[in-house]
């Protein structure tokens, strides 16, 4: 069979290319984020299993596990039992390491090894708007991978401060993944080799902030002088919120505007970094 | 004479010290097929992405349909189909996805793209791959799947960056046919090459680039008549003595090329220059007659051949 040329050049069906124009730049964000999400469908059921596994594999052997042991020495951490205490910190901590993975070779990719951000490129897309439909994407899957965390706390009976308030742990996790991903996201758009620093990130910055921030003790145990691990990491603002949203921890106003300050700044100015690096890089 | 649908003056591009375009002038007139003819790093791809709005250019004017792709780069490139040098399709989404989600990008709706990619899949024959992972296409379908997917929103000019580097030529006789079909259906072919044959086959007219800078200016046969003779003769004999016995030919032709595996001698008459190298009792291990093309315009621009 052959194609009609004549009308595969202009069919008339199209709308004007000014229009065509117009919506790119009032929506083009989305229409990326649509991209990536199509793409993330191939992996779908490895996501899901990660999302639901993980937590729950965490729980078991975290929360009841080593929290059985907690319990008989210290009683409880923080008012509350070991699982409590340690499950919105989970959250945050798996949120951030999927981000991390989420900002770092997809990206390389989009340069690089599949140049796939060149193809939105060429389009009536800014790269800034490739930037951020990125983020954009990711960001939709973290609420899903979130939301399934926060119902495998309502099930461990780990969110005593009932599912209104518990819920805002979905807000905070995400909140948590673009204060790191964004500003990281920035960076791996700026490497031009083939990406060795990120197994450098993931053990020297993602480990430490997952062991160090707070995760599994109050940072008040730490001695003093590691606490700047705690109030220089995303992670541990961001666990101070979800607990203070699943089981009411002591948090003063002013540390909640702090730590809600930290992790918008850091996204902001990570988005802002994202979109200059993306346009010098895809527009030079 | 119609308005130009891409017109250049003086149009620069530097990279610190590198002048990778240097203030050249082109017009690309509407439903033609324009070509820049020249060796790698001549600064084609350059101009390419300075008309695609994805590279600002250091100095000149440019205008694509009337608009400056500095200022208005959604503007003009929602007019445009890119077929960029490296293949960048997603192979994350299947075939017919990729003309999909490429529509997407020009807020086309999905009523619109359904049909379309169909369609766009039947010119590009691929209609029975449309589910396939794009792995598991050949080099020549890939292309014509960016090609497909570069024609989603109709553009009125479509960008070729060496579009054939790298197929058999099967495939490429394939893609050729496809191009211009599209041309004869009225849409503008903006193409680059390093390849005479190709430049041959494709384009009305072409500029011959080297260093940034245009050399000349015409149609392939233009450009062949003014700067090469009708016929050229290629005599080998041997990579040893081919300097030695340039000498003895002087006269032959308008005039001898000598390069490291063979001479080329440029003649209007190729049988009866090759009658007098065998009667200055020369004799060649191989010899061959043809018509001039591109690459001897080339060579006698440049003093190299296009492809090193």
């Amino acid at each position: 069979m052959d194609a009609d040329t004549n009308a595969l050049a202009y069919s008339g069906r199209a709308p004007g290319h000014g229009v065509m124009a117009a919506r790119a730049r009032a929506r083009g964000v989305w229409y990326y984020a649509e991209t990536v999400l199509r793409g993330m469908r191939a992996y779908f059921w490895p996501i899901l299993l990660y999302s639901v596994g993980q937590p729950l594999i965490y729980m078991v052997a975290l929360g009841i596990g080593l929290g059985t042991l907690v319990q008989q020495g210290a009683g409880s951490v923080d008012g509350v039992d070991y699982l409590t205490f340690v499950a919105p910190a989970l959250l945050v901590s798996t949120v951030v390491m999927s981000v991390t993975a989420e900002m770092t070779y997809p990206v390389m990719a989009g340069f690089k090894w599949q140049r796939l951000y060149h193809a939105p490129a060429a389009s009536p897309l800014e790269p800034g708007q490739v930037a951020l439909g990125h983020l954009v994407a990711v960001v939709i899957r973290f609420v899903l991978q979130s939301l399934v965390f926060w119902l495998v706390m309502l099930a461990f009976g780990a969110a005593p401060s009932g599912w209104a308030q518990s819920l805002l742990v979905v807000p905070v996790g995400v909140l948590t993944a673009t204060a790191f991903g964004a500003p990281l996201q920035a960076y791996a758009a700026t490497l031009r080799d083939e990406g060795f620093q990120f197994a450098f990130i993931q053990r020297f910055v993602v480990m430490p902030m997952f062991l160090f921030a707070g995760t599994f003790f109050p940072l008040s145990v730490l001695p003093t002088y590691l606490h700047w691990i705690g109030w220089i990491s995303p992670v541990w603002h961001g666990t101070e919120l979800a607990r203070l949203a699943s089981y009411g921890a002591p948090v003063s106003p002013l540390m909640l505007a702090v730590h809600l300050g930290f992790l918008l700044a850091l996204t902001v100015g990570g988005v802002l970094a994202g979109v200059r690096v993306y346009t010098r890089r895809l527009h030079s | 004479m119609t308005e130009p649908v891409i017109s250049a003056q003086g149009l620069r591009k530097e990279y610190g010290d590198f002048v990778a375009v240097d203030g050249i002038d082109f017009e690309v007139h509407p439903g033609e097929s324009f070509g820049l003819l020249g060796p790698n790093g001549a600064g084609k791809s350059t101009t390419m992405r300075m008309i695609g709005g994805t590279l600002d250019r250091t100095g000149g004017q440019l205008r694509v349909l009337g608009l400056d792709p500095g200022r208005q780069g959604p503007e003009v490139r929602a007019h445009l189909g890119v077929v960029p040098q490296q293949d960048n399709l997603d192979e994350e989404l299947r075939v017919r996805e990729n003309i999909v989600m490429y529509g997407r990008y020009f807020g086309l709706p999905r009523s619109y793209l359904g049909p379309k990619a169909d369609e766009l899949l039947a010119f590009a024959q691929l209609e029975a791959k449309a589910k396939a992972k794009v792995d598991n296409l050949s080099g020549g379908m890939k292309r014509r799947l960016t090609i497909a997917r570069g024609l989603v929103n109709e553009p009125r000019i479509l960008l070729l960056d060496e579009p054939t580097t790298g197929l058999d030529p099967q495939a490429r006789h394939v893609l050729w046919d496809r191009l211009f079909r599209l041309k004869e259906a009225g849409t503008t072919l903006v193409v680059t090459t390093h390849f005479m044959d190709e430049a041959e086959q494709l384009c009305d007219r072409l500029i011959v680039v080297d260093h940034g800078r245009i050399m000349a200016e015409g149609s392939p046969r233009q450009l062949i008549r003014e700067h090469s003779t009708r016929e050229v003769v290629e005599v080998r004999f041997g990579s040893q003595r081919n300097a030695q016995v340039v000498a003895d030919l002087e006269g032959v032709g308008a005039r001898n090329e000598v390069l490291p595996d063979r001479i080329l001698v440029y003649t209007d008459d190729g049988e009866a220059a090759l009658e007098e190298i065998s009667r200055r009792g020369l004799h060649p291990i191989t010899s061959l007659v043809r018509r001039s093309s591109l690459e001897d315009v080339f060579l006698r621009l440049t003093g190299r051949t296009l492809v090193d």
